[in-house]
């Protein structure tokens, strides 16, 4: 997309376009459709609640809804929850996904397809679906309400070791020779030779699963329940779950809040956000 | 031989710890699932008992199952061709030189990056009766009476299925995009010199050659239209009268705010159980279609 982007516009008919004035019409529309729950929120967010229903251009600006969003729940706990949960499942999912992978793809032993085929079948029986068991065993291991307790069941990732692996096939073989012959290690050569080489991949995967986990819900609010350990998401539902008349302007300082800075993150680097979901989504 | 041995070692001591935990929560999990769909569930100091088929005998008996399944079936329906075609146009307008295109493919993308639960949130006001603006907006444009959609059984499911769309159309956009360009120029060249019209080459080449670009994506809408229920949490709570629940939701409901985890297991086995035979089902049924280069 970006290839195309840069290039130049092949010299064309001066005629008035009448297909490609309706197709750009249509696009944007579409663009201004999809933005405008987004750009409402905003809206509500930064004006009074007396604004919420009510568009004037010089409607005052104000804060307030933020701060006291901000003061009505603890959010800063949250976010450091959801931070501490987002940086245990990359790293857990980066050394464990990254030593499989290298298995997987360098290794000859008897089992492989079999296990290669029990890791793929994760992708269709993910941990999200088996909320029964998975609770049963952190009850077991002692583990309900902590954060481990939310990340464990994602560490290895069936998506993850196959997105790797995929990688670790391109790379020469010449080069794992190489480093053999000089006397590197098993361990020395997926260093050296293989991480290196997939980092690309790896800012790929890294933005796929730190947005999903930040977004994460459903078992997060199963196995937690106090403010040491739940997750944003869980938090927000909390906040806008209490009937107690908070305006919508509140709730909406919130919801953005915690949507903040990936969306931040989002608009900043936004042409690795795209590419990263496009080289993670193609097989 | 032993230099064989040695790699085998060096193989599994690399691929156990992330067999481990694999197989810990996913398919120890599923497999328990299973057998614990053949117990009843443990009360207090009553433990589980084996009671054969009963858990199942009560999901055929269950109008609740059937109700949330027919729901699901309508979810799904309702959610994946719409999401795909949007995407599909998307795709091909924002890979097209069109005037702004930074800001249209931001405006496609941007839900994709938001979390579901903030999604709800926003839509939430959108659809509050009288008050929200799709209602503002239908009394000024049409003169409609102030509607109450997500709480109206004819309409609350179907209110959901419009925030999927808009969540997920901008996420598959990508996977066409990335489809679109892998398309070999000259095929279009060669079709605008044989005088075919835009349509033409669209339904001609274009779409055939994405077919595994559609495989792939409605797959993926498929197992997220069955995993994806916290948008239910906000906006409507499954209900009214469970108009608008969905399994894995029931599923929740079932195990985790009554307490029967033994029909909790049935049912989950029920969602694996559709889940695989749409995942087979969906790769023979598109194999035929799907053209590898």
């Amino acid at each position: 997309m970006i290839a195309a982007a840069d290039a130049p516009a092949r010299p064309r008919r001066r005629r008035f376009d009448l297909d490609r004035a309706l197709n750009t019409l249509a696009a944007w529309a579409l663009a201004l459709l999809w933005i405008l729950p987004l750009a409402f929120a905003i809206w509500t967010a930064i004006h009074p609640s007396a604004y919420e229903a009510r568009f004037e251009l010089l409607a005052p600006l104000t804060f307030e809804n933020f701060e006291k969003a901000w003061g009505a729940a603890p959010f800063a706990r949250y976010f450091l929850n959801t931070f501490m949960l987002v940086t245990l499942i990359l790293a857990g999912q980066f050394l464990l996904c990254t030593l499989a992978a290298y298995a997987f793809a360098r290794f000859a032993f008897p089992g492989r397809s079999i296990l290669f085929t029990l890791v793929l079948l994760q992708l269709l029986v993910m941990p999200d679906i088996l909320i029964v068991e998975n609770y049963k065993t952190m009850r077991i291991l002692g583990l309900v309400d902590t954060i481990p307790a939310i990340a464990l069941p994602y560490i290895a990732s069936g998506f993850g070791i196959f997105l790797l692996r995929q990688t670790f096939l391109t790379v020469p073989r010449e080069l794992d020779e190489a480093a053999r012959i000089e006397g590197a290690t098993v361990l020395g050569i997926l260093w050296r030779v293989y991480i290196p080489l997939a980092k690309p991949t790896y800012l790929a995967y890294g933005l796929v699963s730190v947005s999903h986990h930040w977004n994460n819900f459903l078992w997060p609010l199963i196995v937690t329940n106090s403010v040491d350990t739940r997750p944003v998401t869980v938090g927000l539902s909390i906040f806008s779950a209490i009937d107690s008349g908070i305006e919508w302007s509140v709730i909406n300082a919130a919801t953005l809040m915690t949507s903040g800075p990936l969306l931040i993150a989002f608009l900043l680097f936004q042409r690795q956000f795209v590419q990263s979901f496009m080289r993670a989504g193609i097989k | 031989m032993l230099i064989r041995s040695r790699e085998w070692v060096h193989a599994w001591l690399l691929l156990l710890p992330a067999l481990f935990f694999l197989f810990a929560f996913t398919h120890v999990p599923a497999v328990m699932t299973l057998w614990n769909s053949f117990y009843s569930t443990p009360r207090g100091r009553r433990p589980a008992r084996f009671i054969g088929i009963e858990n199942y005998e009560r999901m055929i008996g269950d109008p609740v199952f059937w109700k949330v399944l027919g729901n699901n079936l309508w979810f799904a329906l309702g959610t994946i061709p719409t999401s795909i075609a949007i995407a599909i146009a998307m795709a091909l307008w924002v890979n097209d030189r069109l005037a702004g295109r930074g800001f249209v493919r931001m405006a496609y993308f941007t839900p994709t990056v938001l979390p579901l639960i903030a999604v709800a949130n926003i839509w939430l006001f959108f659809y509050t009766p009288g008050f929200g603006l799709i209602d503002q907006a239908a009394s000024t444009l049409f003169g409609w009476p102030q509607t109450n959609w997500l709480g109206d059984p004819a309409t609350a499911l179907n209110a959901v299925i419009v925030v999927t769309v808009w969540k997920e159309a901008g996420f598959f956009m990508i996977f066409y995009l990335a489809a679109l360009q892998a398309i070999p120029p000259s095929l279009v060249e060669a079709a605008k010199i044989e005088g075919a019209g835009r349509w033409t080459i669209f339904w001609r080449i274009t779409f055939p050659l994405m077919m595994p670009t559609t495989l792939f994506v409605s797959i993926n809408a498929v197992i997220n239209s069955f995993r994806l229920v916290d948008h239910i949490f906000i906006l409507t709570n499954g209900g009214p009268d469970n108009a608008s629940s969905l399994l894995l939701f029931y599923i929740y409901e079932t195990a985790f705010k009554y307490w029967e985890t033994g029909y909790g297991a049935t049912l989950t086995v029920a969602m694996l159980a559709i889940l695989c035979a749409l995942a087979i089902g969906q790769f023979f049924f598109f194999d035929r279609r799907v053209h590898y280069k």
